[in-house]
């Protein structure tokens, strides 16, 4: 956890030898010309230029649509690491599930002092509205995408839980449709897992948890808050590959507690929303009364049991940063488990002696808003001017309950390929999880995100990070080595 | 106190909504402080409503209409019993604890001014009861009642710059200043028995801040009182948007105009004047 020790990178190891998932793209490496690199670098710039793949960055002055940086360098997972992180992954859903369940239901782990009541009920994403309802088969957390670092060859870390609505998913499919087509030598040299059946499993995960009068087959749609939304892209792209209507909150309509959406052939009812769009915005009648985004008495015909959204509403109240300082209390509590994935050591600022550490350590540490998301209300001490720690430290020292800080991670890098030639930068990855009333489960991949510039620890696209296609590799080469020893 | 009450409240559009969808809180529950002796809600639409208990456990009527809609009236009837308990609010319905109504909301976030001011207000004043009712009293004092200055939107810093505003502007202040002293405040709608009008414009709206040992208790910023035998309570939240007594939307149309008729008087005189007036 200490930043000054080396850092890990994931293709050359701690002690520069090859890591064995690296080995045959290592070698592949050493062979191509760079110019063979060069020219598939600008092939697939143009493959994203044409498939349209861009994201809104807000509050940027230029254009406000970009193309997200895409390395052509795969990151490589072997089968072992991805089943070790699958079981974390799967782990650290389901208690997040049991948790809002339980905090919207009984509040058995108020009662048992393992979470302040104070930090759940004073947490804005704590939605009173959901208290004492229950949802479809108790499901809140649809789709999940848990924010994963590594600083060794050990373990990993997760770095949040988002249980919103989150996004990148559409990068993950992307990224592997554009690796397919450039590199088919590199596909043939490794047993890739694929996760194109992704729109597939979401969709039997919303179908599972439809209304029972669906009997079996609901309709299904999916909605934007619209085309100024930052994520809208994946939006299309989604509703496009599950193969259901994408809509706006002009589209649909609420009568006697039923949705309805507006179609050629009348109005035809709804029964699962995979909403890609805040709960301050689903409906005006319930939240925000100016939201011109939702649909006024959505809430009554969702309490009803009518229609189900995905996610539920009130997940945030589990994915709050604050939050995530207990969530290994959180695990070990409802599975009686210890966890599989780590968390990130972190000081809570609300306790005296937290903030006392963080103030005289600012320069150390990342110091992250409780409520903040993309990057944004973040201080990454180790890199920050004396003028921008001096304003955190104002900040902290007026609304300290607003803050958690942690270490400075070395977070592991991969190789990227530059203009001028490869070399290793930090990376993160949000695997996607989906829960059904079917189980559990997470496609093997997940969207590596990946900070362009040297040393740079930020990876959100909003500030700039690109991505990467992420492999999960069968681990021939192991047996491979072995025979190779033998 | 035997208090009828009726409210009638009537949004007229100039081009007729394809359709309407209303939200309404506008039915009393008993409680210690005060006894629903009989209370009706009318539509005068054709229309199913669907009676249920918000997140605050306060009454709630949902319905949706299919237009042209020229019109929708609704009307609330009945009559409440009230019993003087100084201001303490007991056997009411309590879903959460109090340390939820500690949450900023939009309209009620503290400015750094409405931080000052309550510091400054309750200063000298030692325990959490004095402190609320000196702020009681200072914003009682220093807010001017004047309907044209605020609208339904208007959060407490606004209202605060301007020193200006109704029922609801008071009340958000309150809460603001409140919550910014550690204790736990929440909206409160319903009604006033005024000894000047029976005849008002407008629902009432105060606010219920926490005391320990003590309970939920009633503060009247407007009329600088705590509440007694004069108000008739209907639905509680962290602010108005979730107490308010209609919140609605409707598609197509346009031109909306609100007219409210409430009456609140003592029940002997109320069913005398209205013969009168039949």
């Amino acid at each position: 956890m200490d930043s000054r020790i080396t850092q890990f990178d994931e293709l050359a190891g701690a002690d520069g030898r090859t890591r064995a998932p690296y080995r045959k793209l290592s070698q592949w490496l050493a062979e191509t010309p760079p110019e063979l690199l060069a020219s598939r670098r600008e092939q697939a710039e143009l493959l994203f230029r044409r498939i349209g793949i861009t994201f809104a960055v807000y509050g940027a002055q230029e254009a406000t649509e970009r193309l997200i940086p895409f390395d052509i360098l795969p990151r490589i997972l072997s089968r072992s690491e991805w089943t070790t992180l699958e079981k974390g992954l799967i782990q650290r859903v389901t208690a997040l599930n049991a948790f809002l369940a339980d905090i919207y239901g009984a509040g058995e782990i108020l009662r048992a002092g393992i979470v302040p009541a104070d930090i759940v009920y004073r947490n804005p994403a704590y939605c009173p509205d959901m208290a004492g309802r229950r949802v479809p088969f108790d499901i809140y957390v649809h789709i999940a995408g848990v924010d994963i670092v590594r600083t060794d060859d050990q373990g990993f870390f997760v770095l949040e839980d988002n249980a919103r609505t989150p996004s990148g998913v559409s990068y993950m499919l992307e990224n592997r449709e554009v690796m397919m087509r450039l590199f088919p030598e590199l596909f043939a040299l490794h047993r890739v897992a694929p996760i194109e059946n992704y729109p597939d499993e979401l969709l039997a995960t919303l179908r599972s948890v439809a209304p029972q009068r669906a009997n079996g087959d609901p309709t299904i749609v999916l909605m934007t808050p619209g085309q100024y939304n930052s994520a809208f892209y994946e939006h299309s792209f989604l509703a496009d590959k599950l193969g259901v209507e994408l809509v706006e909150g002009r589209d649909l309509f609420v009568r006697d507690d039923v949705v309805y959406m507006r179609t050629t052939e009348g109005p035809r009812r709804v029964d699962v929303i995979y909403r890609r769009i805040d709960d301050d915005f689903l409906d005006p009648l319930c939240f925000r009364p100016d939201s011109a985004l939702g649909v006024a008495g959505l809430m009554g015909a969702y309490q009803s049991g009518n229609v189900t959204l995905a996610n539920a509403v009130g997940a945030g109240a589990a994915d709050d940063k604050a939050m995530y300082t207990y969530m290994p209390d959180i695990i070990k509590f409802y599975l009686g488990e210890a966890p599989l994935l780590q968390n990130v050591p972190t000081f809570r600022c609300r306790e005296t002696e937290a903030l006392t550490y963080v103030l005289d350590h600012l320069d150390e540490l990342v110091v992250k808003e409780v409520n903040g998301s993309g990057g944004y209300g973040m201080l990454v001490g180790p890199h920050a001017t004396r003028a921008q720690i001096e304003e955190f430290r104002a900040k902290l020292k007026a609304h300290p309950q607003n803050f958690i800080a942690q270490p400075t991670l070395a977070l592991s890098t991969c190789p990227i390929a530059m203009a001028s030639g490869v070399a290793p930068r930090h990376v993160d990855l949000r695997p996607f999880v989906l829960q059904g009333a079917n189980g559990a489960r997470v496609v093997p991949g997940g969207l590596t995100r990946v900070a362009m510039t040297e040393k740079s620890l930020v990876v959100n696209s909003s500030q700039g990070g690109g991505t990467k296609d992420t492999w999960v590799i069968d681990d021939a080469w192991s047996a491979e080595e072995a025979m190779g020893q033998a | 106190m035997r208090i009828r009450i009726r409210h009638e409240t009537t949004y007229r559009y100039a081009e007729p909504p394809r359709t309407a969808v209303q939200h309404l809180r506008l039915t009393p529950r008993s409680h210690d402080g005060q006894h629903v002796v009989d209370w009706r809600i009318d539509v005068d639409r054709d229309c199913r409503l669907v009676q249920s208990e918000d997140a605050f456990g306060n009454t709630l009527h949902r319905f949706s209409v299919d237009g042209p809609l020229e019109s929708i009236s609704t009307v609330v009837e009945g009559e409440v019993t009230t019993f003087d308990m100084a201001g303490v609010v007991s056997g009411a319905v309590e879903r959460f604890p109090p340390v939820l109504f500690m949450r900023d909301t939009p309209l009620t976030t503290p400015s750094a001014a409405i931080c000052d001011f309550a510091s400054e207000t309750t200063s000298k004043e030692s325990g959490t009861l004095s402190k609320l009712h000196a702020l009681l009293g200072a914003i009682h004092e220093s807010l001017t009642f004047d309907a044209a200055a605020t609208h339904s939107g208007t959060t407490a810093a606004e209202c605060f710059e301007h020193r200006k505003g109704v029922c609801q502007d008071f009340s958000h202040l309150f809460i603001a200043c409140a919550r910014g002293i550690g204790a736990p405040a929440r909206y409160v709608s319903g009604y006033f028995l005024s000894s000047d009008a029976e005849d008002q414009v407008a629902g009432h709206a105060w606010a219920e801040a926490y005391v320990e040992d003590l309970g939920w208790v009633a503060f009247d910023p407007t009329h600088g009182v705590a509440p007694q035998e004069n108000h008739v309570r209907v639905a509680i939240a962290l602010d108005y948007l979730g107490a308010a007594p209609i919140r609605g939307a409707h598609s197509g149309g346009g031109g909306e105009t609100l007219e409210v008729k409430v009456r609140v008087a003592p029940a002997a005189a109320f069913s005398q004047s209205q013969s009168q007036s039949q």
